[in-house]
């Protein structure tokens, strides 16, 4: 049905000058239906009109040749009224509230149900008001781009971000962030700070914010409330803990991971307790936060080639060999295994420079490469032991190692060494997934 | 009797059985609760962009909505945790093909809608909805009804207790699919809704895919009434009570037009308060226990003046359409259990002092004014009778329009206000289907055949009578017995089967799979066994659970030949010579009964018949 030239469709519409939002007449061959140009959707047949009838519903009409369409009136401009922002409190505290793209706050278009971003204070403001109960929101749009393509690139420009509202003065900050990569992201805003005065708080929305049933606002106001009245100076996650409305899990840095495609309840803390709840009435800490520094001091960055693989029955040493740049996480299996024949592979990376570390697609546990003879062929081989990091947050943390240490001995110290909460020596018993509270 | 004036128009919501609308799972109703979710929902933004700051503080403060569910009837689509799947293409061929016996035109496109409700029986806060066809009629007595629209929308998720704080669903009904269809507003009589609402009914079950049962089918009534007001009625689920529903609501609104004259002439609108008044210290030693219970929960009790109303609100015993029950029912919409009112006092243990004690705390006259009573949480006390007082004054003008639900004995009562124009926008989340040429002219082929047209096959073709005819044609097992006679079976052996036989056995509580059935109804054609065997065939197999074959075998039914059976009827009829001779053929029912005794189930009871009356025939 597609072809080079515009479709029947786009034709009969551009006869009389008719765009999405006009009030138009459709004459077919028996029939006569009114309503409002529609905007096609991605998948509607190109020869389809689709209109908005007066009922509310939209339907879509093949239309060809010999069909006729009158324009009624035009749709005009959205009436315009720029929402106000809320008045200033000013014994509130102030947090920066740093946009990366993702509908946590948007707009309905009502002419065309098209979805548009809240993007300055003022839609902000319209778009979630309970959020301004507990702060003094400072909202700024860092970059807008859906969280899957994010690089590293990004991590640093949002460390930029967080450095200077720490040094406007707020007292904690707010990033609304995709889902998909947010706990990649959380990891790097732990490794990009020697000292923070205040929380950085990431959050996300597992429906978006054009919908009653959305959990936009609630995890929003949750971060808000995080960031504006804990005295905290490390990086968190804040999420729906459960299904329900009720809870919200506050998650450490480098153990928080998407664990759910679509569920509100998606983030987890995996070997680790969540550092807290957040309720309507309180925030309870199930751990002790970080105290905040006095200042805010920058660490390292985040400019270094690093590979991710997983392992798998049948992986070949192509496949190693292509993710290597100057480090490669491996997501091993089990314990932290590649097949054996490729230890062989993995010691000429290693003697080639290639920093490589063993991480377990296990999830949960340890890496321990010295129960069996392939874990201990791969640590010969040079291989680093990832110990219980999750192969996303040594991933992170293997480029930040590598991009802020003088030498490769140095990048491997600063990959081994606990930066925050990302790894520990001691595994409790948080599997499968222990009650929150 | 067409009454030109009398305008009414119906909506009819049938569930259908084709798997949910927008996951896959079955469209059962269960009562299991493997988790229980809260949730709250949160209007959305206006057109301008901007959530509304008073619906939004309503919201807030309002209620809780919990969800229980169980996996075996609802997955995370239902729970809102996962996005819908795409729009189920058999409940879209169900809708087409209603379309195509009503000569609708259908979309070409069928886009999906979300229109937004925020009661909390969707667990998204909207219902999903999309347009399906426009246009088409029905034929009735009173000549053609045209049809405005057909959608397929979800069905809302069911409520299990409701509360003033709190509101309780299941899942198990959310997103079964709901065939919508609206007439014109073109019926004049109370009979022509019903057979209106027939004969739609009667085409979506022709389709052999919708839901039977209570609640499967739910009927919208939309009545003008002349010098009344439009009046939606919600939620009929019995047909035969739909007359009533028209007579009652056209009752109704004449009651409270002549209510209206009466009214202006004691009283006018001016006279009415403000607002209502806290009374609670009247009540501070009272005996009713309803009173004494709220004011023990933190409560109050609040009064509504109401000067010249004495005498107008009615009592239950005069009559079903009195303004007290009306003022109850705005009360109710926000939140109060119900209202006291003077025309029914003293009672509930409200003491003659306590309502003297009232009207001195009003200002009023206890021999012209009334007052009704609230005794609830202080803020549902308030806004109750709040509304119960904008529902006064618009006694003065006559009826109001409104949403009613109908009650199970053809009464009604207010719900709320008649809906604006939805609030719909595109589902995002459902890519939109296409209908082609080529799906719509399959769905034209093998439209299904209406009950009359199958009664008539069935008594022209199969020579069933009348009456088998219609029971099997109006069956939802007509497509079973179709079948069965395609397999060869004989059609009255069919009809029995399905009419008569299997019901009995499942009576009995053995289930009889359609599967069973035709295996028995099969052996019997070959020759397994007699008609008159078939139930205890069933019945063996259903309650042992054996193959037809093996059940057979266990009755101690298996293949008998006419020779074999010649003789045992001579044996019989031997041992019985003496009878024989002395009453001839007169014998003959007192030796067909042993003889069927012994051959019962294995040989036809005609085929006994004759070889008994050989034998007694060659022995006279």
């Amino acid at each position: 049905m597609s072809t080079d030239q515009a479709s029947s469709a786009d034709q009969l519409l551009a006869s009389v000058d008719a765009e999405p939002g006009d009030r138009v007449r459709v004459h077919r061959d028996e029939d006569t239906l009114e309503g409002r140009v529609m905007p096609r959707h991605g998948f509607s047949d190109p020869d389809v009109v689709v209109l908005k009838l007066d009922s509310g519903y939209n339907i879509g009409l093949r239309v060809d040749e010999g069909d006729e369409v009158e324009r009624l009136e035009t749709g005009g401009e959205a009436p315009e009224q720029p929402p106000a922002m809320p008045d200033d409190v000013d014994e509130l505290p102030t947090v920066a509230l740093l946009g990366t793209g993702g509908t946590i706050a948007s707009f309905v278009e009502y002419r065309t149900g098209a979805v548009h971003p809240a993007t300055s204070p003022e839609e902000l403001a319209a778009a979630v008001p309970e959020a301004f109960e507990h702060a003094r929101l400072d909202p700024e749009v860092v970059f807008e781009a859906f969280s899957e393509d994010l690089t590293p690139d990004h991590w640093s420009q949002l460390a930029d971000a967080v450095e200077a509202a720490f040094e406007r003065g707020v007292e904690g900050v707010v990033v609304t962030h995709g889902t998909d990569t947010m706990h990649y992201t959380a990891m790097a805003l732990e490794l990009a700070f020697d000292e923070l005065p205040g929380p950085v708080v990431l959050v996300g929305a597992q429906r978006s914010s054009d919908r009653p049933s959305s959990d936009a606002a609630t995890n929003l106001t949750s971060a808000v409330r995080v960031a504006a009245e804990t005295d905290a100076g490390e990086a968190m996650v804040v999420m729906h803990e459960g299904m329900s409305d009720e809870t919200w899990a506050i998650h450490a840095a480098g153990r928080a991971r998407k664990m759910h495609t679509s569920r509100r309840d998606a983030f987890q803390s995996l070997d680790h307790r969540p550092l807290g709840v957040v309720t309507d009435d309180a925030i309870e800490w199930n751990v002790e936060p970080r105290e905040p520094a006095d200042r805010v001091q920058r660490s390292g960055s985040f400019d270094a080639d690093v590979g991710l693989v997983h392992s798998y029955p049948g992986i070949d040493a192509d496949e190693i060999r292509a993710a290597a740049r100057d480090g490669l996480v491996v997501a091993g299996t089990g314990l932290g295994h590649l097949p054996s024949h490729l230890a062989e592979d993995v010691d000429e990376l290693t003697d080639e420079g290639t920093l490589v570390a063993m991480a377990s697609q296990c999830l949960n546990g340890r890496t321990n490469m010295h129960v069996y003879e392939t874990g201990r062929q791969l640590v010969e081989a040079g291989a680093i032991e990832a110990g219980d990091m999750l192969p996303e947050t040594a991933y992170v943390k293997l480029v930040w190692a590598l991009a802020t240490a003088d030498d490769p001995d140095e990048a491997r110290e600063l990959f081994r060494q606990p930066q925050g909460r990302e790894q520990s020596p001691r595994t409790g018993f948080y599997y499968p997934r222990e009650e929150a509270r | 009797m067409s009454d030109p004036d009398l305008v009414c128009g119906l909506e009819i919501h049938q569930q259908l059985d084709t798997g949910k609308l927008f996951c896959d799972c079955p469209t059962e109703l269960d009562e299991r609760e493997e988790v229980t979710i809260t949730r709250r929902l949160r209007p959305t933004q206006s057109e301008m962009g901007e959530v509304d700051r008073a619906a939004l503080a309503e919201a807030r403060k309002g209620r809780d909505f919990s969800y229980e569910a169980s996996s075996a009837t609802a997955c995370l689509v239902e729970a809102d945790e996962e996005p819908p799947h795409a729009l189920n293409q058999q409940a879209l061929d169900v809708a087409l093909t209603i379309a195509a016996m009503t000569d609708a035109r259908p979309a070409d496109e069928v886009h999906t809608m979300r229109k937004i409700v925020i009661d909390g029986s969707n667990t998204t806060g909207f219902q999903r909805t999309a347009l399906v066809a426009k246009g088409g009629s029905i034929e009735i007595s009173e000549g053609e009804i045209e049809l405005e629209a057909m959608a397929l929308e979800e069905d809302a998720a069911r409520i299990m207790q409701r509360g003033s704080r709190q509101a309780r669903y299941r899942l198990d009904r959310l997103g079964i699919p709901l065939v919508e269809i609206a007439t014109a507003p073109q019926l004049h009589s109370p009979e022509a809704v019903r057979e209106a609402a027939q004969r739609i009914g009667t085409m979506i079950r022709a389709t052999g895919q919708a839901k039977r049962g209570l609640g499967t089918i739910r009927q919208d009534l939309n009545i003008s009434v002349p010098e009344g007001a439009r009046v939606e009625i919600k939620g009929v689920q019995d047909l035969d009570l739909l007359p009533t529903y028209v007579e009652q609501e056209q009752q109704r609104q004449r009651t409270f037009v002549e209510l209206a004259d009466r009214l202006s002439k004691t009283t006018s609108p001016e006279a009415l308060p403000e607002g209502p008044v806290d009374v609670s210290d009247v009540f501070e030693h009272t005996d009713s226990s309803v009173v004494e219970d709220a004011l023990a929960a933190d409560g109050e009790v609040w009064a509504l003046a109401l000067p010249g109303f004495d005498g107008h609100l009615g009592t239950r015993e005069e009559t079903d359409h009195r303004l007290g029950r009306e003022l109850a029912g705005y009360a109710r919409s926000q939140g109060a259990s119900g209202l006291f009112h003077t025309d029914e006092l003293p009672a509930y243990g409200i003491t003659e002092h306590e309502i003297g004690q009232v009207h001195e705390a009003l200002g009023t006259d206890p021999d012209e004014d009334a007052f009704c009573l609230v005794a609830a949480d202080p803020d549902i006390a308030q806004r109750s009778l709040e509304a119960a007082l904008e529902r006064a004054h618009t006694a003065f003008e006559g009826v109001p329009e409104e949403t009613r639900e109908a009650l199970e004995n053809g009464l009604t009562r207010y719900l709320r206000p008649l809906p604006g124009s939805a609030r719909m926008y595109p589902e995002t989340d459902v890519p939109p289907a296409t209908i082609d040429p080529d799906r719509m002219a399959a769905i034209e082929a093998g439209l299904p055949e209406l009950p009359e047209e199958k009664q008539a096959r069935y008594q022209e073709e199969l020579e069933l009578n009348e009456e088998i005819a219609a029971a099997l044609a109006t069956s939802e097992h007509a497509g079973l017995f179709d079948d069965l006679v395609a397999e060869g079976a004989e059609a009255s052996v069919a009809a029995s089967s399905v009419l008569q036989i299997r019901p009995q056995v499942e009576d009995e509580g053995h289930e009889v799979p359609d599967e069973l059935l035709r295996e028995a109804v099969s052996a019997l054609t070959d020759g397994a066994f007699t008609k008159d065997a078939l139930e205890d065939v069933l019945l063996e197999a259903a309650r042992e659970g054996l193959a037809i074959e093996d059940a057979v075998e266990e009755l101690g039914l298996g293949g008998v030949s006419e020779d074999e059976a010649r003789e045992i009827v001579e044996g019989i009829v031997d041992d019985n010579a003496e009878m024989v001779e002395n009453q001839g053929m007169g014998a003959m029912g007192a030796l067909m009964g042993q003889a069927m005794g012994e051959l019962k189930g294995k040989l036809e009871g005609e085929t006994v018949n004759r070889l008994v009356r050989e034998a007694i025939q060659e022995r006279i």
